[in-house]
């Protein structure tokens, strides 16, 4: 069976299976749409987070993205898993015990405040969006590549099938389909590096086949030579980077912070039943993610030698054009990959100086892989599959934490308190319906910016939320004034530094203009500590919190009596 | 009020607190500790055929931060039954 027939076959599959699920979990009740009823056993709970969290972007260009960096992928390795950790240790238990069903719930309740609450909704649906676009554009990519289906085709599928579980199901629909979800990436994930770490070092585990001698028995570790590769051909020492200290410190720092604000991975901890669960499937997605997690820059190790050598021959004088793989063939119909012969020899050669005739997308490196290996026509098809449901996941997970801002803290909380629940439910369907609809748009005729705005997503969560939510939990005093000065500071000096250069002076964004030598990636790192010391500053004029809240502090402090989420 | 008297609730939370900071310590030291501002040091130590200091920074901080997160929870369950403050 060709690729094609193979592709659509379990493509196919997958989407019935969430159908099928989404037709099995209905929500039935505003609990059921907004936290799935609160009845998601924990290690269930950990494998939805995992696909929530894994994104396009993890999947399709993570390991691109490292192969291309080496050392300096590290930040996303790090950034984006060690926010569990501050997830887990210092916000999920406590907001779990509060128990309601958003976060900005949280933050109106606990500053008793009407004005940090609109704050919290509005980073809310600026993060979610900025993210959700990128997702629908990566279902449109995978469709029209391995479907060939035009891009437009494909993003029209994936907003269908994701309208029909996110409307119908709701956060109840969205975790059971999520789970499945996590089963077909992450096996879609494994099992081509699987078998190329097999081919380049002879260990199973790509985890330990990173660091092993290679294959062709010349007794070389695989980093060493891939660091001797590098630099004779004119890039960086694969194992050392090209960042400066300070921004890859103040990068990782930064996209752990936002990981641990990001709204749409808190709420999954408001699904499970205790707040013991919230701390237990914490470590289960986290156990989950680090699968990937460790593959990826593997998988990007040997990406990179295969593909230097596909490219450059072993012999490092170029492959003859006559003799192009076929991989390559295929790809530069996308407009991926491209080759001019500028020497005029009538070979490839890829390198990091003059002599570089190649230009190769960074994303095509995890799609590629498979037929780069030259793995069978399966595993092809498995990879597409995986990459639709990365994409698909996350996009379900954000599209929901959009209409549940709609529906439940402007509706419900501020204009309409009195809504009934069964019309509340309705508004929360209808909001998600035109949220996809919004995505789909964006996702066919993407801004030119969707990289950058991936900044401004993790840039936003690290210096709006994380710090008023530690602020909450750890200081009984903080008061409504500090918290929402603190938010709106630190959010519009993260904003106006990502917008200045990468927008107002993309010319200007190089280190030597940079505040300390921090990249726009990284400076939410210093939005973050804006936010806690306006939030001081401010709180030390004003008066301390009333004893009530004061109270309501104290008892998210403990586990016992944690009821389910609820509205009131 | 769930605890027997304030003086639990303070030891509790104190208690709570020190586990916190001790592990957040070790999330630090792995990350960026060895994973950043001393990478080039431990980048001339062999291990498992990486240099030690790239293996924090792609592979060695993930598995401790998955264990950290374990960690965490034993402490705290057994914390929150010695304080019987847990969940029925």
């Amino acid at each position: 069976m060709s690729v094609q027939v193979l592709t659509f076959l379990i493509v196919g599959a997958s989407f019935l299976l969430y159908i099928g699920i989404a037709i099995w979990a209905r929500a039935g009740s505003t609990t059921d749409f907004y936290v799935a009823g609160g009845g998601v056993p924990p290690v269930l709970n950990g494998m939805a987070t995992a696909a929530d969290w894994m994104s396009a972007a993890s999947f399709i260009s993570m390991a691109g993205l490292i192969s291309f960096m080496g050392y300096d992928g590290a930040v996303y390795l790090m950034g984006w898993t060690g926010g569990y950790v501050l997830l887990a240790l210092c916000l999920a238990p406590y907001l779990r015990k509060f128990g309601k069903f958003t976060v900005p719930d949280f933050i109106g309740d606990r500053y008793y405040s009407q004005t940090a609450r609109t704050v919290a909704v509005i980073c809310a649906i600026i993060v979610c969006f900025t993210y959700v676009i990128g997702q629908m554009r990566g279902v449109g990519v995978v469709f029209s590549r391995f479907l060939e289906v035009d891009i437009t085709t494909g993003v029209i599928i994936g907003m269908g099938i994701v309208f029909f579980y996110t409307v119908l199901g709701g956060m109840k629909g969205i975790t059971y389909t999520q789970v499945a979800q996590f089963c077909v990436l992450i096996f879609a994930y494994l099992v081509p590096a699987v078998f190329i770490s097999i081919m380049v070092t002879g260990h199973i585990l790509p985890m330990t086949g990173f660091g092993a001698t290679l294959a062709d028995g010349s007794g070389v570790h695989l980093l060493d030579k891939l660091d001797g590769l590098s630099t004779s051909l004119g890039f960086n020492e694969y194992t050392s980077g090209t960042k400066s200290m300070i921004d890859v410190f103040a990068i990782t720092f930064a996209l752990m912070v936002g990981t641990a604000g990001l709204p749409h991975v808190i709420v999954r901890f408001f699904t499970v039943p205790k707040v013991s669960d919230a701390r237990k499937s914490a470590g289960w997605a986290l156990a989950f993610i680090a699968l990937l997690y460790t593959t990826a820059p593997a998988l990007a190790a040997f990406a990179r030698v295969n593909m230097i050598e596909t490219i450059n021959g072993t012999e490092q004088t170029g492959t003859l054009l006559t003799e192009t793989p076929g991989w390559i063939t295929t790809w530069k119909e996308t407009g991926l990959i491209s080759h001019e012969d500028k020497n005029g020899d009538g070979r490839m050669f890829y390198s990091g100086d003059e002599r570089n005739e190649m230009s190769i997308d960074r994303d095509i490196m995890v799609l590629a892989n498979p037929e780069i290996a030259g793995l069978p026509a399966w595993v092809i098809a498995l990879v597409a599959a995986g990459g639709v449901a990365a994409a698909l996941s996350t996009s379900a997970g954000l599209l929901l934490v959009i209409s549940t801002s709609v529906s439940h803290d402007l509706l419900k909380k501020t204009f309409a308190p009195n809504i009934s629940d069964k019309k509340e439910l309705l508004s929360a369907r209808i909001a998600a319906g035109v949220a996809i609809c919004i995505a789909g748009y964006f996702g066919v005729h993407p801004p030119g910016y969707v990289a950058a705005v991936v900044a401004f997503a993790f840039g936003l969560a690290a210096s709006s939320f994380f710090p008023v939510i530690i602020m909450g939990i750890f200081s009984k005093r903080m008061n409504n004034h500090g918290a929402v000065s603190g938010m709106i500071s630190g959010m519009i000096f993260t904003m106006t530094y990502i917008i200045y250069f990468k927008f107002v002076a993309p010319e200007l964004n190089t280190s030597e203009n940079w505040l300390f030598g921090i990249s726009p990636e990284g400076i939410g790192t210093i939005g973050m500590l804006v936010n806690f010391i306006v939030a001081f500053v401010v709180f030390k004029m004003t008066k301390e919190s009333p004893q009530e809240i004061q109270d309501l502090v104290e008892s998210i402090r403990f586990p016992k009596g944690a009821g389910e989420a609820s509205a009131h | 009020m769930s605890f027997k008297n304030e003086n639990d609730q303070k030891a509790y939370w104190k208690e709570n607190l020190s586990i916190l900071f001790k592990l957040l310590a070790v999330w630090f030291v792995v990350s960026f500790g060895a994973g950043i501002l001393f990478v080039e040091q431990l980048n001339n130590i062999h291990f498992f055929g990486f240099k030690l200091g790239f293996w924090f920074a792609q592979q060695g901080a993930i598995y401790v931060f998955v264990a950290l997160i374990f960690i965490y929870m034993k402490l705290m369950n057994s914390l929150d039954k010695k304080y019987g403050v847990e969940e029925e």
